[in-house]
């Protein structure tokens, strides 16, 4: 069973903010799917690769070469805050 | 003249023969689908006017000599997971219930190419997570066989808006079950691609390994015409593959004698309703009478693909879903103090139970000290899927199974079950982490709701499926069953 500790440090990382009516909703969800989980740790695959691309294409390239975008205003526009063409975030530091 | 459940090629014929105008047939689906959605919710956007003005320029490029793309000038419907130019695109979520695309996927360029037409774009879970459509930010889209039900999902809407006879052919994605779970359950065709015939750019990424964008229609004969029009290499997705697309409609061929179908016996699970198991049986039972040969296979680790689904998915979930942070999209909190309460408001805020879930599974999963136990052993035990599959396709030449366990389950079953999904798609998952194609055809009822059969093939075997799907339903009549509306 996951500790509420450990909900709260995995929603940090996620960057979820959540009430602590949720940090106990999704301690007990996230505990059904681990244990769901759980059964894998019987299955024997020593030796085995694991799988990280299906179809066996490998390092697949292009040139890199710039390209100028025709659609910076229509990608701007979706954005929450902007100022002079440029993204604006809360200060960092 | 009614137009709905028409097949595309017949379509094709009346507008070449210029019966009809593609703007003739636009207005009369849109019409159609602005009655029926109200009670389905099968729409999240209607495209009224980008519709009309791609149905003017399919009318003057038909008017011109020469032959006419297969699509062009019919309307489709796209999921709300392919970016449309323009276009409000949601993923069914909140926190992209503002977002306009800035550019298109490659599909949707593909079929613009066509001169398809675009009437709207519809429902689906949230980001595509889930499998009964009630995960949608925009409320669940309902079975038209019966609207107390869920139609399966994720294309949840795709597949509603093909039963009801909404659109000719609809786009719609798979990453572990969502095209053929759907089709299914709500008794229409769904084709699964392999991984890498259809690129997933522009299309709102789920699970990059496993996503993979196909198409719903009325019959197996539309979706080879769909895929030969979708499929290719794209050098804006290094995972297509320079593999040749054949031409799959031209192609067809219901000639199954001698052909080898294997029934693995690990997908007639216990506890499956027994009227989808009669009616896949009996499915079967057809393509033996016209003259395939049926092999009894065993696929002993399908039991496990569901569980490394449920490690892997919300892995890549967690990190494909990390890019929503309120800044260069999407919503944004109003009330957060630092960039840090930006990040962790907005994404409260923004994404559904399921998606959180999702996310913070996969979180768990890939942070230090548990990599190794979850995400690297699931990895492994997915080699043991992959390598067993393609053993069974030394000795046949598909696989011919239930696509879903079940028929259509109420709605509100889904609700807030962390395991719903997986345990919905089990049938479908061990193909999705193999990257292999698939269908999903009507092959009967149980309880006067639809059942699915699943074809399953090799990689790149998607004219065999294509094949068999067709010579059932050249047998069969089950497809051209249709919901009262």
């Amino acid at each position: 069973m996951l500790t509420a500790e450990e909900v709260k440090k995995i929603a940090l990382l996620a960057r979820i903010a959540l009430t602590d009516e949720e940090v106990e909703k999704f301690r007990l969800d996230l505990t059904t799917v681990l244990d769901y989980v759980d059964e894998l740790k019987q299955v024997d695959t020593e030796g085995l690769e694991i799988v990280s691309q299906v179809t066996g294409l490998q390092n697949v390239q292009r040139a890199d070469e710039p390209v100028m975008a025709d659609n910076i205003e229509e990608i701007m526009q979706n954005a929450p805050e902007t100022k002079d063409g440029y993204y604006k975030v809360k200060a960092i530091l | 003249m009614e137009y709905e459940y028409w097949p595309l090629a017949k379509l094709r014929q009346e507008l070449d023969d210029g019966e009809v105008s593609s703007v003739e047939l636009t207005k009369y689906f849109l019409e159609r689908l602005k009655r029926a959605n109200p009670e389905l919710n099968a729409f999240l956007t209607i495209t009224e006017e980008r519709a009309f003005g791609q149905a003017r320029e399919a009318d003057e490029f038909i008017a011109t000599a020469g032959a006419n793309p297969a699509l062009c000038g019919i309307p489709y419907a796209a999921k709300d997971l392919f970016l449309t130019r323009g276009v409000r695109t949601t993923a069914a979520s909140k926190i992209l219930d503002n977002y306009i695309a800035p550019y298109d996927s490659t599909v949707i360029k593909k079929l613009d190419e066509q001169k398809a037409v675009m009437v709207g774009k519809t429902n689906l879970d949230q980001f595509a997570h889930g499998s009964s459509g009630e995960t949608s930010a925009y409320g669940p889209t309902k079975n038209p066989w019966d609207k107390t039900r869920m139609p399966g999902g994720s294309s949840s809407g795709s597949a509603a808006a093909i039963a009801a006879g909404l659109v000719p052919f609809a786009l719609a994605t798979e990453t572990g079950g969502s095209i053929r779970q759907p089709a299914s359950l709500s008794g229409v065709s769904g084709w699964k691609p392999t991984y890498g015939r259809v690129s997933r750019y522009g299309v709102i990424a789920m699970v990059s390994s496993t996503d993979s964008p196909g198409a719903i229609a009325g019959s197996v004969k539309d979706l080879a015409l769909v895929a030969e029009a979708i499929s290719g290499l794209d050098p804006h997705d290094s995972t297509t593959s320079p593999v040749e697309v054949p031409q799959y409609s031209k192609l067809l061929n219901p000639d199954i004698k001698g052909l080898k179908i294997g029934i693995p016996k690990e997908y007639f699970i216990e506890g499956m309703e027994a009227g989808v198991e009669q009616s896949v049986r009996e499915a079967i039972t057809e393509l033996e009478k016209q003259g395939a040969e049926l092999v009894e296979v065993s696929l002993p680790n399908t039991k496990y693909g569901s569980l490394v689904y449920a490690i892997v998915a919300p892995s890549e979930i967690s990190s494909n879903l990390a890019r929503y942070d309120g800044i260069r999209y999407g919503h944004v909190a109003k009330d957060a103090k630092d960039l840090l309460e930006v990040y962790q408001k907005s994404r409260a805020e923004g994404f559904g139970d399921e998606a959180k879930r999702r996310i913070m599974t996969g979180t768990y999963v890939l942070s230090a000290g548990y990599y190794d136990a979850y995400y690297k052993k699931a990895q492994k035990v997915r080699r043991l899927i992959v390598d067993e599959f393609a053993e069974v396709f030394k000795q046949v030449d598909v696989l011919a199974c239930p696509s879903s366990p079940n028929v259509a389950a109420p709605l509100g079953k889904a609700a807030d079950d962390p395991l719903f999904g997986y345990i919905a798609d089990q049938l479908n998952i061990p193909g999705s982490l193999a990257g292999l194609p698939a269908l999903s055809v009507p092959c009967g009822f149980s309880e006067n709701l639809p059942v699915g059969l699943q074809i399953i093939g090799p990689q790149w075997g998607e004219q065999k499926v294509f094949n068999v799907g067709h010579a059932f339903q050249l047998a069969t009549d089950w497809h051209t069953k249709h919901p009262k509306t």
